[in-house]
Protein backbone atom coordinates (compact mmCIF):
# COMPACT_ATOMS: atom_id res chain seq x y z
CA UNK A 1 0.00 0.00 0.00
CA UNK A 2 1.38 3.32 -1.40
CA UNK A 3 1.15 6.93 0.47
CA UNK A 4 1.38 10.10 -1.45
CA UNK A 5 3.19 13.12 0.46
CA UNK A 6 4.05 16.43 -0.42
CA UNK A 7 6.72 19.06 0.08
CA UNK A 8 5.72 22.97 -0.08
CA UNK A 9 8.43 23.05 -2.55
CA UNK A 10 5.82 20.71 -4.65
CA UNK A 11 7.88 18.01 -4.96
CA UNK A 12 5.86 14.61 -4.17
CA UNK A 13 7.12 11.09 -2.86
CA UNK A 14 5.13 7.97 -2.88
CA UNK A 15 6.08 6.05 -0.35
CA UNK A 16 6.32 2.20 -0.98
CA UNK A 17 7.64 0.68 1.77
CA UNK A 18 11.24 1.78 2.43
CA UNK A 19 11.52 3.41 -1.19
CA UNK A 20 9.42 6.47 -2.38
CA UNK A 21 9.25 7.52 -5.78
CA UNK A 22 9.89 11.48 -6.40
CA UNK A 23 9.04 14.12 -8.60
CA UNK A 24 6.80 17.25 -9.05
CA UNK A 25 3.42 18.17 -8.49
CA UNK A 26 0.86 18.56 -11.36
CA UNK A 27 0.80 22.22 -9.84
CA UNK A 28 4.60 23.06 -10.08
CA UNK A 29 4.39 21.75 -13.99
CA UNK A 30 1.98 23.98 -14.45
CA UNK A 31 3.80 26.85 -12.94
CA UNK A 32 7.11 25.77 -15.00
CA UNK A 33 5.44 25.55 -18.37
CA UNK A 34 7.20 23.18 -20.91
CA UNK A 35 9.89 21.04 -19.44
CA UNK A 36 12.81 20.87 -22.08
CA UNK A 37 15.39 18.72 -19.89
CA UNK A 38 16.09 17.29 -16.63
CA UNK A 39 19.14 16.62 -14.85
CA UNK A 40 18.52 13.47 -12.64
CA UNK A 41 21.10 12.86 -10.20
CA UNK A 42 23.37 9.60 -10.63
CA UNK A 43 22.42 6.51 -9.15
CA UNK A 44 24.36 5.67 -5.46
CA UNK A 45 24.56 8.86 -4.33
CA UNK A 46 23.30 9.86 -1.06
CA UNK A 47 21.31 13.21 -0.22
CA UNK A 48 19.98 14.89 2.76
CA UNK A 49 16.61 15.82 3.25
CA UNK A 50 16.00 19.39 1.28
CA UNK A 51 19.35 18.90 -0.67
CA UNK A 52 19.35 19.58 -4.25
CA UNK A 53 18.77 16.22 -6.45
CA UNK A 54 17.37 17.23 -9.42
CA UNK A 55 17.12 20.43 -11.93
CA UNK A 56 14.31 20.70 -14.19
CA UNK A 57 14.53 23.52 -17.01
CA UNK A 58 11.57 24.88 -18.61
CA UNK A 59 11.49 27.17 -21.70
CA UNK A 60 11.34 30.05 -19.19
CA UNK A 61 13.61 28.95 -16.42
CA UNK A 62 15.58 26.43 -14.53
CA UNK A 63 14.33 24.94 -11.16
CA UNK A 64 15.78 22.80 -8.30
CA UNK A 65 14.38 19.88 -6.96
CA UNK A 66 15.40 18.97 -3.33
CA UNK A 67 15.01 15.68 -1.82
CA UNK A 68 12.03 15.15 0.62
CA UNK A 69 13.66 13.24 3.03
CA UNK A 70 17.27 12.12 3.08
CA UNK A 71 18.49 8.39 1.84
CA UNK A 72 20.32 6.84 -1.58
CA UNK A 73 19.14 6.95 -5.25
CA UNK A 74 18.62 3.62 -6.26
CA UNK A 75 16.57 5.26 -9.31
CA UNK A 76 15.94 7.60 -11.85
CA UNK A 77 13.66 8.05 -14.89
CA UNK A 78 16.14 8.02 -18.21
CA UNK A 79 12.41 8.22 -20.27
CA UNK A 80 13.29 12.07 -19.27
CA UNK A 81 16.28 12.41 -20.98
CA UNK A 82 14.37 12.21 -24.72
CA UNK A 83 11.08 13.05 -23.41
CA UNK A 84 11.05 15.84 -21.21
CA UNK A 85 7.52 16.69 -21.62
CA UNK A 86 7.14 13.42 -19.65
CA UNK A 87 6.64 16.25 -16.75
CA UNK A 88 3.98 18.43 -18.03
CA UNK A 89 1.94 15.43 -19.33
CA UNK A 90 1.50 13.44 -16.81
CA UNK A 91 3.65 14.87 -13.91
CA UNK A 92 2.67 12.07 -11.49
CA UNK A 93 3.01 8.86 -13.51
CA UNK A 94 5.78 8.52 -16.42
CA UNK A 95 7.01 12.23 -15.09
CA UNK A 96 8.73 11.02 -12.21
CA UNK A 97 12.35 11.78 -11.19
CA UNK A 98 13.63 9.66 -9.20
CA UNK A 99 13.37 6.47 -6.89
CA UNK A 100 15.15 7.28 -3.30
CA UNK A 101 15.71 4.45 -0.33
CA UNK A 102 14.51 6.82 2.61
CA UNK A 103 16.86 6.68 5.29
CA UNK A 104 15.05 7.87 8.08
CA UNK A 105 11.18 6.72 7.85
CA UNK A 106 10.43 9.55 10.79
CA UNK A 107 11.18 12.26 8.31
CA UNK A 108 7.87 11.55 6.60
CA UNK A 109 5.70 13.18 9.54
CA UNK A 110 7.24 16.39 8.26
CA UNK A 111 5.64 16.19 5.25
CA UNK A 112 2.24 17.56 3.86
CA UNK A 113 -0.38 15.60 3.11
CA UNK A 114 -3.08 15.41 0.09
CA UNK A 115 -5.39 17.86 2.26
CA UNK A 116 -2.67 19.83 3.64
CA UNK A 117 -0.97 20.25 -0.05
CA UNK A 118 -4.03 21.13 -1.57
CA UNK A 119 -4.52 23.53 1.11
CA UNK A 120 -1.35 24.79 0.03
CA UNK A 121 -1.89 25.56 -3.44
CA UNK A 122 -5.59 26.65 -3.02
CA UNK A 123 -3.35 29.83 -1.16
CA UNK A 124 -1.34 30.30 -3.70
CA UNK A 125 -3.57 30.44 -6.60
CA UNK B 1 7.19 60.33 -2.19
CA UNK B 2 6.50 56.92 -3.52
CA UNK B 3 2.95 55.67 -3.03
CA UNK B 4 1.91 52.24 -3.88
CA UNK B 5 0.06 53.27 -6.62
CA UNK B 6 2.96 54.52 -8.48
CA UNK B 7 4.70 51.18 -8.02
CA UNK B 8 1.90 49.23 -9.09
CA UNK B 9 2.64 48.12 -12.60
CA UNK B 10 1.01 49.83 -15.47
CA UNK B 11 -1.50 48.44 -17.54
CA UNK B 12 -1.72 48.35 -21.19
CA UNK B 13 -5.10 48.84 -23.07
CA UNK B 14 -5.58 45.15 -23.63
CA UNK B 15 -4.59 44.33 -19.59
CA UNK B 16 -8.04 42.73 -19.51
CA UNK B 17 -8.34 41.04 -22.55
CA UNK B 18 -4.63 38.82 -20.98
CA UNK B 19 -6.38 38.18 -18.73
CA UNK B 20 -9.99 36.76 -20.34
CA UNK B 21 -7.15 34.59 -22.51
CA UNK B 22 -5.72 32.92 -19.46
CA UNK B 23 -2.05 34.90 -19.38
CA UNK B 24 0.19 34.57 -16.60
CA UNK B 25 1.14 37.99 -16.16
CA UNK B 26 4.00 39.08 -15.00
CA UNK B 27 5.71 42.75 -14.22
CA UNK B 28 7.91 43.62 -17.13
CA UNK B 29 9.68 46.81 -17.66
CA UNK B 30 7.02 48.66 -15.41
CA UNK B 31 4.32 46.55 -17.27
CA UNK B 32 2.30 43.68 -16.02
CA UNK B 33 2.53 41.74 -19.01
CA UNK B 34 1.76 38.20 -20.06
CA UNK B 35 4.77 35.90 -19.96
CA UNK B 36 2.54 33.06 -22.00
CA UNK B 37 -1.43 32.34 -22.19
CA UNK B 38 -3.09 29.23 -21.67
CA UNK B 39 -1.08 26.88 -24.23
CA UNK B 40 1.99 27.93 -23.53
CA UNK B 41 5.61 29.32 -24.94
CA UNK B 42 5.91 26.20 -26.97
CA UNK B 43 2.96 25.77 -28.97
CA UNK B 44 2.62 29.96 -29.53
CA UNK B 45 6.22 30.36 -30.53
CA UNK B 46 5.59 27.35 -33.10
CA UNK B 47 2.09 28.84 -33.89
CA UNK B 48 3.69 32.43 -34.80
CA UNK B 49 6.19 30.52 -37.39
CA UNK B 50 3.23 28.72 -38.70
CA UNK B 51 0.74 31.14 -39.06
CA UNK B 52 0.55 34.42 -37.40
CA UNK B 53 1.24 35.43 -33.38
CA UNK B 54 -0.55 38.50 -31.66
CA UNK B 55 1.54 40.34 -29.46
CA UNK B 56 0.98 43.23 -27.29
CA UNK B 57 3.74 45.73 -27.62
CA UNK B 58 2.12 48.75 -25.60
CA UNK B 59 5.10 49.09 -23.12
CA UNK B 60 7.47 50.17 -25.54
CA UNK B 61 7.77 53.91 -25.94
CA UNK B 62 6.44 55.51 -29.67
CA UNK B 63 7.11 59.31 -30.38
CA UNK B 64 7.14 61.75 -33.16
CA UNK B 65 10.23 64.13 -33.53
CA UNK B 66 9.92 67.12 -36.09
CA UNK B 67 11.52 70.01 -37.11
CA UNK B 68 13.79 71.92 -38.94
CA UNK B 69 16.59 69.06 -40.33
CA UNK B 70 15.15 66.36 -37.52
CA UNK B 71 17.17 63.93 -39.40
CA UNK B 72 20.31 65.09 -39.65
CA UNK B 73 19.82 66.45 -35.98
CA UNK B 74 19.09 62.99 -34.81
CA UNK B 75 22.38 61.67 -36.67
CA UNK B 76 23.73 63.67 -33.65
CA UNK B 77 22.85 60.86 -31.54
CA UNK B 78 22.91 57.43 -33.63
CA UNK B 79 25.38 56.28 -36.03
CA UNK B 80 21.72 55.28 -38.60
CA UNK B 81 22.08 56.63 -42.12
CA UNK B 82 18.83 59.12 -41.73
CA UNK B 83 19.84 61.89 -44.54
CA UNK B 84 19.65 58.37 -46.90
CA UNK B 85 16.09 57.90 -45.38
CA UNK B 86 13.13 58.43 -47.78
CA UNK B 87 9.60 59.05 -46.13
CA UNK B 88 7.87 56.05 -45.44
CA UNK B 89 11.04 54.17 -44.87
CA UNK B 90 11.56 52.73 -41.26
CA UNK B 91 15.97 52.08 -39.61
CA UNK B 92 17.17 50.05 -37.18
CA UNK B 93 19.75 52.45 -35.35
CA UNK B 94 21.11 52.95 -31.55
CA UNK B 95 21.39 55.52 -29.61
CA UNK B 96 25.10 55.42 -28.49
CA UNK B 97 26.92 56.94 -25.92
CA UNK B 98 30.55 59.38 -25.56
CA UNK B 99 32.43 55.87 -24.97
CA UNK B 100 30.45 53.84 -28.12
CA UNK B 101 28.29 51.48 -25.83
CA UNK B 102 24.69 51.52 -26.71
CA UNK B 103 22.55 53.30 -24.64
CA UNK B 104 19.21 51.88 -26.65
CA UNK B 105 18.05 50.34 -29.44
CA UNK B 106 15.31 51.68 -31.71
CA UNK B 107 13.16 51.69 -34.77
CA UNK B 108 13.32 55.53 -37.07
CA UNK B 109 10.37 56.15 -39.45
CA UNK B 110 10.57 58.74 -41.43
CA UNK B 111 7.24 60.15 -42.44
CA UNK B 112 6.41 62.46 -45.03
CA UNK B 113 7.30 66.15 -44.20
CA UNK B 114 4.93 68.50 -42.55
CA UNK B 115 4.41 72.36 -41.87
CA UNK B 116 7.25 72.58 -38.96
CA UNK B 117 9.70 70.27 -40.75
CA UNK B 118 10.61 66.96 -41.14
CA UNK B 119 9.38 64.33 -39.09
CA UNK B 120 10.30 60.81 -37.48
CA UNK B 121 8.34 58.48 -35.58
CA UNK B 122 10.44 56.34 -33.19
CA UNK B 123 9.78 53.31 -31.33
CA UNK B 124 12.21 52.54 -28.28
CA UNK B 125 12.36 50.24 -25.54
CA UNK B 126 10.34 50.46 -22.69
CA UNK B 127 12.98 49.89 -19.85
CA UNK B 128 14.55 52.78 -21.66
CA UNK B 129 12.04 54.96 -23.00
CA UNK B 130 11.90 57.68 -19.81
CA UNK B 131 15.92 58.15 -20.20
CA UNK B 132 15.66 58.22 -23.69
CA UNK B 133 13.36 61.00 -24.14
CA UNK B 134 15.09 62.76 -21.50
CA UNK B 135 18.19 62.41 -23.74
CA UNK B 136 16.34 63.69 -26.69
CA UNK B 137 14.86 66.44 -24.69
CA UNK B 138 18.41 67.88 -23.55
CA UNK B 139 20.15 66.95 -26.79
CA UNK B 140 17.79 68.07 -29.30
CA UNK B 141 15.86 71.26 -28.03
CA UNK B 142 15.16 72.84 -30.70
CA UNK B 143 13.06 69.93 -32.14
CA UNK B 144 9.66 68.91 -30.94
CA UNK B 145 9.20 65.91 -29.10
CA UNK B 146 6.06 64.16 -29.26
CA UNK B 147 5.78 61.40 -26.67
CA UNK B 148 2.18 59.60 -27.80
CA UNK B 149 1.15 57.93 -24.15
CA UNK B 150 -2.65 57.50 -25.68
CA UNK B 151 -1.57 55.04 -28.57
CA UNK B 152 -0.92 50.96 -27.84
CA UNK B 153 1.32 48.54 -30.35
CA UNK B 154 0.57 45.39 -31.39
CA UNK B 155 2.65 42.68 -33.50
CA UNK B 156 1.32 40.21 -35.75
CA UNK B 157 4.28 37.83 -36.93
CA UNK B 158 4.42 34.83 -38.90
CA UNK B 159 3.93 34.18 -42.70
CA UNK B 160 0.09 34.66 -42.67
CA UNK B 161 -0.07 37.79 -40.80
CA UNK B 162 0.16 39.84 -44.47
CA UNK B 163 -2.95 38.08 -45.77
CA UNK B 164 -5.21 38.22 -42.46
CA UNK B 165 -4.16 42.12 -42.19
CA UNK B 166 -4.86 42.93 -45.59
CA UNK B 167 -8.41 42.07 -44.89
CA UNK B 168 -8.54 44.65 -42.92
CA UNK B 169 -6.14 47.32 -43.89
CA UNK B 170 -6.52 46.90 -47.76
CA UNK B 171 -3.19 47.60 -49.48
CA UNK B 172 -0.93 46.87 -46.38
CA UNK B 173 0.64 43.22 -47.85
CA UNK B 174 2.04 45.66 -50.47
CA UNK B 175 4.09 47.10 -47.74
CA UNK B 176 8.15 46.21 -48.33
CA UNK B 177 10.21 45.05 -44.65
CA UNK B 178 10.99 48.33 -43.49
CA UNK B 179 8.09 50.27 -44.95
CA UNK B 180 5.38 52.28 -43.22
CA UNK B 181 2.37 53.18 -44.02
CA UNK B 182 -0.91 54.94 -42.45
CA UNK B 183 -4.38 53.23 -42.78
CA UNK B 184 -7.62 53.71 -41.32
CA UNK B 185 -9.45 51.47 -39.68
CA UNK B 186 -13.46 51.80 -38.08
CA UNK B 187 -11.90 55.90 -38.42
CA UNK B 188 -8.74 55.01 -36.33
CA UNK B 189 -5.79 55.97 -37.11
CA UNK B 190 -3.16 53.32 -38.01
CA UNK B 191 0.78 53.60 -38.58
CA UNK B 192 1.33 50.20 -39.69
CA UNK B 193 5.41 49.17 -40.27
CA UNK B 194 6.49 45.97 -42.04
CA UNK B 195 8.49 45.02 -38.97
CA UNK B 196 9.31 43.01 -36.30
CA UNK B 197 11.29 41.37 -33.53
CA UNK B 198 10.32 37.44 -34.41
CA UNK B 199 12.57 37.45 -37.56
CA UNK B 200 9.10 36.39 -39.27
CA UNK B 201 7.29 38.14 -42.02
CA UNK B 202 4.78 40.46 -40.29
CA UNK B 203 3.78 44.03 -39.01
CA UNK B 204 3.97 46.29 -35.99
CA UNK B 205 0.26 48.36 -35.86
CA UNK B 206 0.93 51.28 -33.98
CA UNK B 207 -2.85 52.12 -33.01
CA UNK B 208 -4.81 54.55 -30.66
CA UNK B 209 -5.54 52.80 -27.13
CA UNK B 210 -9.39 52.89 -27.81
CA UNK B 211 -9.10 50.80 -31.09
CA UNK B 212 -6.45 48.76 -29.58
CA UNK B 213 -8.99 45.78 -27.49
CA UNK B 214 -11.77 45.91 -30.67
CA UNK B 215 -8.61 45.74 -33.35
CA UNK B 216 -7.28 43.09 -31.22
CA UNK B 217 -9.92 40.81 -30.66
CA UNK B 218 -11.18 40.94 -34.36
CA UNK B 219 -7.94 39.78 -35.43
CA UNK B 220 -8.13 36.77 -32.12
CA UNK B 221 -11.30 35.95 -34.11
CA UNK B 222 -8.96 34.67 -37.43
CA UNK B 223 -8.42 31.14 -37.39
CA UNK B 224 -5.01 31.66 -38.52
CA UNK B 225 -4.18 34.39 -35.25
CA UNK B 226 -3.38 33.31 -31.75
CA UNK B 227 -2.22 35.15 -28.71
CA UNK B 228 1.39 35.03 -27.98
CA UNK B 229 2.97 36.43 -24.25
CA UNK B 230 6.93 37.65 -23.81
CA UNK B 231 7.81 34.22 -23.40
CA UNK B 232 7.29 33.04 -26.83
CA UNK B 233 8.85 36.63 -27.78
CA UNK B 234 11.82 36.01 -26.57
CA UNK B 235 12.15 32.21 -27.63
CA UNK B 236 11.28 34.16 -31.16
CA UNK B 237 13.67 36.67 -30.96
CA UNK B 238 17.09 34.45 -29.76
CA UNK B 239 16.18 32.05 -32.58
CA UNK B 240 16.32 34.99 -35.31
CA UNK B 241 19.63 36.31 -34.06
CA UNK B 242 18.07 40.16 -32.88
CA UNK B 243 19.75 41.03 -29.29
CA UNK B 244 17.73 42.04 -26.53
CA UNK B 245 18.62 45.10 -24.74
CA UNK B 246 19.68 45.01 -21.39
CA UNK B 247 21.34 41.80 -22.27
CA UNK B 248 22.93 41.02 -25.46
CA UNK B 249 23.93 45.20 -25.88
CA UNK B 250 24.00 47.41 -23.11
CA UNK B 251 26.17 50.89 -22.07
CA UNK B 252 29.53 48.75 -22.24
CA UNK B 253 29.08 47.10 -25.88
CA UNK B 254 29.40 48.33 -28.87
CA UNK B 255 27.14 48.28 -32.04
CA UNK B 256 30.24 46.59 -33.79
CA UNK B 257 31.17 44.18 -31.11
CA UNK B 258 27.11 43.08 -31.26
CA UNK B 259 27.56 42.41 -34.85
CA UNK B 260 25.41 45.58 -35.83
CA UNK B 261 27.91 47.51 -38.47
CA UNK B 262 25.12 46.77 -41.03
CA UNK B 263 23.79 49.20 -39.16
CA UNK B 264 25.99 52.12 -39.94
CA UNK B 265 26.25 53.44 -43.41
CA UNK B 266 29.60 54.12 -45.29
CA UNK B 267 29.10 58.06 -45.22
CA UNK B 268 28.29 57.42 -41.30
CA UNK B 269 31.31 55.43 -40.41
CA UNK B 270 33.89 57.87 -42.14
CA UNK B 271 32.17 61.15 -40.94
CA UNK B 272 31.34 59.58 -37.53
CA UNK B 273 29.69 62.64 -36.37
CA UNK B 274 27.47 60.47 -33.57
CA UNK B 275 28.89 59.79 -29.79
CA UNK B 276 31.60 57.38 -29.60
CA UNK B 277 32.35 57.53 -33.30
CA UNK B 278 36.19 57.27 -32.33
CA UNK B 279 35.68 54.14 -30.82
CA UNK B 280 33.62 52.41 -33.61
CA UNK B 281 35.46 54.18 -36.34
CA UNK B 282 38.58 52.20 -34.46
CA UNK B 283 36.62 48.52 -34.17
CA UNK B 284 35.90 48.68 -37.56
CA UNK B 285 39.53 49.18 -38.63
CA UNK B 286 40.43 45.70 -36.88
CA UNK B 287 40.58 46.69 -33.13
CA UNK B 288 37.89 44.66 -32.24
CA UNK B 289 38.59 42.91 -29.02
CA UNK B 290 35.37 40.49 -28.55
CA UNK B 291 32.36 40.14 -30.54
CA UNK B 292 28.71 38.46 -30.48
CA UNK B 293 28.32 35.17 -31.64
CA UNK B 294 25.73 32.49 -31.77
CA UNK B 295 26.14 29.38 -29.57
CA UNK B 296 24.49 25.55 -30.98
CA UNK B 297 24.56 23.71 -27.30
CA UNK B 298 25.58 20.16 -28.63
CA UNK B 299 23.32 18.23 -25.51
CA UNK B 300 19.47 18.89 -24.45
CA UNK B 301 20.35 21.20 -21.54
CA UNK B 302 20.05 24.83 -21.97
CA UNK B 303 22.77 27.78 -20.77
CA UNK B 304 21.08 31.07 -19.84
CA UNK B 305 22.24 34.57 -19.84
CA UNK B 306 25.65 34.72 -17.36
CA UNK B 307 27.07 31.60 -17.70
CA UNK B 308 30.31 31.68 -18.85
CA UNK B 309 32.09 30.41 -22.14
CA UNK B 310 35.27 28.41 -21.60
CA UNK B 311 37.93 27.03 -24.05
CA UNK B 312 39.18 23.54 -24.37
CA UNK B 313 41.46 24.19 -21.62
CA UNK B 314 39.23 25.67 -19.43
CA UNK B 315 39.99 28.94 -19.82
CA UNK B 316 36.96 31.71 -19.11
CA UNK B 317 36.72 34.23 -22.67
CA UNK B 318 33.43 35.10 -22.82
CA UNK B 319 29.90 35.20 -21.07
CA UNK B 320 26.83 33.92 -22.45
CA UNK B 321 24.12 37.29 -22.68
CA UNK B 322 20.89 35.13 -23.96
CA UNK B 323 20.53 31.32 -24.20
CA UNK B 324 17.55 29.27 -23.96
CA UNK B 325 15.79 26.34 -25.74
CA UNK B 326 14.75 26.90 -29.77
CA UNK B 327 11.60 25.45 -29.86
CA UNK B 328 12.00 25.26 -33.66
CA UNK B 329 15.14 23.63 -33.34
CA UNK B 330 14.03 21.84 -30.81
CA UNK B 331 17.34 22.15 -28.82
CA UNK B 332 19.03 24.89 -26.98
CA UNK B 333 20.77 27.70 -28.29
CA UNK B 334 22.59 30.71 -26.80
CA UNK B 335 24.51 34.20 -27.42
CA UNK B 336 27.65 34.98 -26.30
CA UNK B 337 30.54 37.70 -26.31
CA UNK B 338 33.97 36.19 -27.82
CA UNK B 339 37.20 37.72 -28.62
CA UNK B 340 37.82 37.36 -32.15
CA UNK B 341 39.93 34.60 -32.12
CA UNK B 342 37.71 32.16 -30.45
CA UNK B 343 34.19 33.73 -33.36
CA UNK B 344 34.96 31.75 -35.90
CA UNK B 345 32.04 29.53 -36.97
CA UNK B 346 32.98 26.03 -36.06
CA UNK B 347 34.39 26.85 -32.79
CA UNK B 348 34.25 24.62 -30.04
CA UNK B 349 33.78 26.12 -26.39
CA UNK B 350 31.86 24.69 -23.24
CA UNK B 351 29.18 26.64 -21.60
CA UNK B 352 30.00 26.35 -17.91
CA UNK B 353 26.55 25.23 -16.58
CA UNK B 354 26.14 24.47 -12.62
CA UNK B 355 29.75 23.95 -12.95
CA UNK B 356 29.48 21.65 -15.52
CA UNK B 357 31.11 22.28 -19.31
CA UNK B 358 27.89 21.92 -21.17
CA UNK B 359 29.95 21.63 -25.35
CA UNK B 360 28.66 24.34 -27.72
CA UNK B 361 30.23 25.01 -31.38
CA UNK B 362 30.31 29.09 -32.53
CA UNK B 363 27.29 29.54 -35.84
CA UNK B 364 26.64 32.27 -37.62
CA UNK B 365 23.34 33.66 -36.89
CA UNK B 366 20.16 34.07 -37.33
CA UNK B 367 19.68 29.91 -35.95
CA UNK B 368 16.22 29.84 -38.14
CA UNK B 369 15.92 31.93 -41.30
CA UNK B 370 14.71 35.07 -41.57
CA UNK B 371 11.94 35.17 -44.10
CA UNK B 372 11.26 38.85 -44.50
CA UNK B 373 9.20 40.37 -47.03
CA UNK B 374 11.62 41.95 -49.65
CA UNK B 375 9.34 42.48 -52.90
CA UNK B 376 11.48 42.37 -56.33
CA UNK B 377 11.94 46.03 -57.51
CA UNK B 378 9.85 46.82 -60.82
Amino acid sequence: MSETLFTKDHEYIVVDGDAGLVGITEFAQGQLGDVVFVELPEIGVARKKGEQTAVVESVKAASEVYAPVAGEIIAVNDELADNPALVNEDPHGKGWFFKIRIADAGELSGLLDKAAYDALIGSLA
Amino acid sequence: MTSELEQAPARTPLYARHIALGGRMVEFAGYALPVNYSKGVLAEHLFARAKAGLFDVSHMGQAFLSGREAARKLESLVPGDLLALEPGRIRYSQFTNEQGGILDDLMITRLAPGATGERLFLVVNAACKTADFAHLRARLPDLRLEILEDRALLALQGPSAAAVLERYLPGVSALGFMSQGAFVWRGFELFVSRSGYTGEDGFEISLPADAARPFADALLLEEDVEPVGLGARDSLRLEAGLCLYGHDIDTTTSPIEAGLAWSISKRRREEGGFPGAARIKKELAGGLTRMRVGLLLEGRAPAREGAEIANAEGVVIGRVTSGGFAPSLGRPIAMGYLPPAYALEGTLVNLIVRGKPLPARVVATPFVPNRYYRPAKA
